[in-house]
């Protein structure tokens, strides 16, 4: 009995001395504390990303070679695609996966704390080794950021670094997939079926089983690309009998399926924001965990699109082309849903729900590019050309982009128990939407007429569309620092309106049911939950 | 924007289906090319129209040139057709729900959270509209594949950055050339591109040797590359064709129109990636035929032979153009190189009486392919490039370097 009030005695010295200064995020092993680190992590590569971006729209302002020599233009394209990809986007979700699956589940803390520790801090020497790549002789890779067999072949020792620093990244992905895993499964509070699970977290669950599908056939590609560089083998050197079709059947098996990774946690927030700001529950529940299932069983039979021109059989375009355009139903599904979901609701419009109806409706716009790039003769057309780069920005940045910010608005209350400014955040909404379509509608006409992706330098005729992009490249990178500079850091220090325990009228969900700010120990024992599992009775 | 369609027979339903949309397109194309030449410091837009390539403040895919380039519009236009109407209604429910079932006109929330019917309806009714795209595109996707009974076969070979044609079953075979872009419009790009006001309407598009083809002909292009992936690609004609080393692919157009058409390589190969245009010249038959018997006549002269032995001078002269068309765009023109490109001028690789060395990394490429081989030059153009560098620039060693010691160097 003593060892027990021993036991209870020296938890509770523990909550009062949390650690301190630098320890606290060097050793931290608080799903909290490892969420906000891999989302200013995560903030940090987008800017570096961005200012890439805006050197190569810098670039592409006008006709003619002004900014930079077509040598470090491709390095930058390479770059850019690698550091938003791996850098930004995935882990803004883990992320939030971190801050939000404890709470939303009435978990203590994710299963393997420590792993969760080395997983983020594994990116940094990633992320190092990756934009230290532009101070490698010869330059950082440059051979897009799919790189594709034999250029790669072609490039300096930079080529070496980045295929390590994508290993790194890929073993902290897949150990942060093992987590959020285990956690789901093994730690909900007594009462969460799975079928009751909040849709964030069936999101997260279907991506990490897709992660861990994936990630190592990535590993597979570009292990086999360093083979080939330095060791003689010629798994897609042509010289030596190798296949450089063959490398990106490879990379695309990870490439589809890796797009949906970026993708579904974002349907996932989404899922949550339009109920709370209509009122009324989520429609379909169900339907939305098997739609969702479907899109990321179908990622895995869909791969080819990205090669129709290629010159594969006609029987392979064929099955290709089919199984893409059934993706659209799922998908179509979701969208369906929510709209059903505001159909009659009690909707207001606070700017978590202006970027889910942003993201809806732009996101959407995306989908329906998606449609018409799977046809393949009319693919034949648009591959490799600014159509697809307008088509994936549109999935990517008003997708998943749109879809962390409302989730960041949502949720900010909860991180730093404060309101951000209302009108900040409107300004921020607008602004975006403004500059995002200003920058990247231009380019599906630049690609219907014809314009290549990653070229440094463009025949005249493309040269106005090119200049409206630039502009609005530009007002979209100032919208994101404003977010920074004028809504992120005032939350983080604690400036504004104090949030109460659930800031939002009709929001559901466990993370309501703790103070604002969350508590650095949360849920430590086993919450009791109602019938839905959305609300702790004791 | 004129639409001017190439009606096929069995499409009747092509042109009755699109005026009206056209109309729209072209309107808003106007509309877009007065705002756009307000806004922006570009020439207005009919001034730099280059026919046979894109067009200023262009909406759609190309006017085509080919009837699979036209059935792929027709096509592009009912799915976005069908896209639109879809997007219209669906987001023009959820606009009416933002609009009335707002909290702030005093709706109050209804209760419903689900239905297997509707969703059932709705899985099933988009699965039918797909299913409907996929058998529209099906027969197209086939027509595209089928490359038999060629009248003409060409092969394209892409090559960091130039297209190697040969001409190798038909009328014509055994012509075969390297297309290079125009070396000025690849230096106005190193100077900033066109100056304010300047108009180059073929600005990176312009090459040395066209490709010529004969209209109304089915054209087979075999693709095939040297180095890396390259693609060949032809807006006008619907045509888009990856180029991958070791390996043989092919894709066909038959023109139904004379005149320029114009391509861009279409998959990341390197560097000057954005500096391969693809420039095709659709001819007559007789006009076809007459620059095939010219073309060979011109070929057959030019023949270098060998074992010929040159003067100095000759050499030089001769090697200073295969620099140009070859070697400046990355050692450049003075010699120094750029950045990871090596200098010749001082190099002494370059400078060595062993003409071995210099040979030899022209054959085979150096640096891990970054020096690609040229082995495809002839046995006169690799020597005579080696006595232009030997004797160029800083370079004073007085070498000759003999086309057949490079003849023996292959063997």
């Amino acid at each position: 009995m003593s060892a027990v009030i021993d036991h209870h005695a020296h938890d509770h010295d523990h909550d009062h001395h949390a650690p301190t200064g630098w320890r606290r995020w060097v050793f931290a092993t608080n799903h909290k504390d490892i969420g906000t680190l891999y989302l200013l992590f995560a903030f940090a590569m987008l800017m570096i990303g961005g200012v890439l971006a805006l050197i190569i729209r810098a670039e592409l302002f006008q006709p003619g070679l002004q900014v930079v020599n077509p040598e470090l233009f491709n390095q930058l394209t390479t770059m850019h695609g690698l550091i938003m990809v791996f850098g930004a986007i995935m882990p803004a979700f883990v992320g939030f996966a971190n801050w939000m699956i404890p709470l939303q589940i009435g978990a203590a803390d994710m299963a393997f704390a420590r792993m969760n520790n080395f997983s983020f801090w594994l990116m940094i020497p990633a992320a190092l080794m990756l934009a230290g790549s532009f101070f490698m002789p010869g330059g950082a890779p440059a051979a897009g950021w799919t790189l594709y067999a034999p250029l790669t072949l072609q490039m300096g020792p930079s080529m070496d670094a980045g295929i390590f620093a994508l290993h790194i990244l890929g073993a902290s992905s897949i150990m942060g997939s093992i987590n959020i895993i285990v956690t789901i499964l093994n730690m909900r509070a007594p009462g969460m079926t799975l079928m009751k699970m909040p849709m964030f977290v069936w999101t997260w669950l279907i991506t990490a089983y897709l992660l861990i599908a994936v990630m190592p056939v990535l590993a597979g590609a570009i292990t086999m690309t360093l083979t080939d560089r330095h060791f003689g083998t010629s798994f897609f050197n042509p010289a030596g009998g190798g296949d450089p079709v063959m490398y990106q059947h490879i990379f695309w098996f990870f490439g589809h399926p890796e797009v949906y990774i970026m993708i579904l946690p974002a349907f996932g927030i989404v899922s949550h924001i339009i109920p709370a700001f209509s009122r009324k529950r989520l429609f379909g529940y169900a339907s939305m965990v098997y739609a969702t299932g479907s899109i990321a069983i179908l990622s895995f039979i869909v791969w080819a699109h990205h090669m129709f021109t290629t010159g594969m059989p006609v029987t392979g375009q064929l099955f290709f082309m089919y199984a893409t355009m059934l993706i659209a139903v799922p998908t179509g599904v979701k969208v369906f849903n929510w709209i059903a979901t505001m159909w009659k609701g009690s909707m207001t419009f606070e700017t978590p729900m202006l970027f889910a109806v942003g993201f809806l409706f732009v996101f959407t716009m995306g989908g329906f590019t998606g449609l018409i790039l799977s046809i393949a003769p009319v693919d034949t057309q648009l591959q490799d050309g600014y159509y697809v780069v307008a088509h994936f920005h549109y999935v990517l940045v008003a997708g998943s982009l749109y879809a962390m910010f409302a989730g960041f608005y949502y949720w900010v209350p909860k991180w730093t128990g404060v309101m951000y400014s209302e009108t900040r955040g409107k300004i921020h909404f607008w602004w975006s939407l403004i500059s995002f379509n200003v920058t990247f509608f231009p380019m599906h006409f630049l690609g219907l007429a014809g314009m290549p992706r990653r070229y440094a330098d463009y025949p005249m005729q493309f040269a106005d569309f090119n200049m409206w992009a630039s502009v609005g490249a530009f007002a979209f990178g100032i919208a994101q620092v404003y977010f920074f500079l004028f809504i992120v850091w005032p939350t983080m220090r604690g400036i504004g309106e104090k949030a109460p325990a659930k800031p939002w009228e009709a929001a559901e969900g466990l993370e309501w049911e703790v103070p604002s700010p969350a508590p650095f120990h949360t849920f430590e024992t086993p919450p009791k939950l109602d019938a839905t599992a959305t609300r702790v009775i004791g | 924007m004129t639409m001017n369609f190439i009606q096929g027979p069995g499409r009747p339903s092509a042109k009755a289906l699109i005026p009206s949309a056209l109309n729209l397109m072209s309107k808003a194309s106007t509309w877009i090319a007065l705002a756009g030449a307000g806004l922006t410091s570009a020439a207005s837009a009919s001034t730099y129209n280059l026919p046979g390539g894109p067009q200023p403040f262009q909406l759609n895919l190309p006017e085509p040139a080919t009837r699979l380039a036209a059935e792929q519009n027709w096509l592009h236009w009912a799915m976005m057709i069908i896209c639109l109407v879809i997007f219209i209604a669906v987001f023009g429910v959820m606009f009416y729900s933002i609009w009335k079932h707002r909290k702030s006109v005093g709706h109050k929330p209804a209760n419903f959270h689900e239905s297997t019917a509707v969703e059932i309806a709705w899985t099933v009714v988009p699965f039918i509209i797909v299913i409907g795209m996929a058998l529209m595109a099906t027969k197209l996707l086939v027509a595209q594949k089928d490359t038999s009974n060629a009248d003409l076969t060409i092969k394209a070979t892409g090559i960091q950055w130039k297209w190697g044609y040969e001409y190798i079953k038909g009328e014509g075979e055994g012509i075969a050339f390297v297309s290079t872009l125009d070396a000025g419009h690849r230096a106005l790009s190193n100077a900033g591109g066109p100056k304010k006001g300047e108009i180059v309407s073929d600005y990176l598009l312009k090459v040395d040797k066209p490709l010529v083809v004969p209209v109304n002909q089915k054209i087979r292009i075999i693709t095939t590359a040297n180095d890396v992936i390259h693609a060949f690609a032809v807006p006008q004609f619907g045509i888009k064709q990856d180029a991958i080393p070791g390996f043989v692919r092919d894709t066909w157009f038959r023109a139904e129109k004379t005149g320029d058409f114009y391509g861009q390589c279409q998959e990341l190969c390197g560097k000057e990636h954005a500096y391969m245009p693809i420039h095709v010249k659709v001819v007559t038959a007789e006009q076809y035929s007459a620059w095939t018997k010219e073309r060979l006549k011109e070929a057959a002269a030019l023949a270098d032979d060998p074992s010929k032995v040159w003067q100095q001078a000759d050499l030089v002269a001769r090697g200073e153009k295969v620099y140009a068309a070859n070697c400046a765009s990355c050692h450049q023109a003075s010699g120094k190189g750029a950045g990871p490109i090596k200098a010749l001028d001082g190099s002494a690789i370059v400078l060595d009486a062993d003409h071995l060395k210099t040979v030899n990394i022209l054959l085979n490429g150096a640096a891990g392919g970054s020096m690609p081989a040229w082995k495809q030059l002839s046995d006169t153009e690799i020597a005579a490039v080696i006595t232009y560098a030997k004797n160029s620039w800083s370079n004073k060693t007085a070498q000759l370097v003999q086309p057949a010691q490079v003849q023996a160097a292959r063997k």
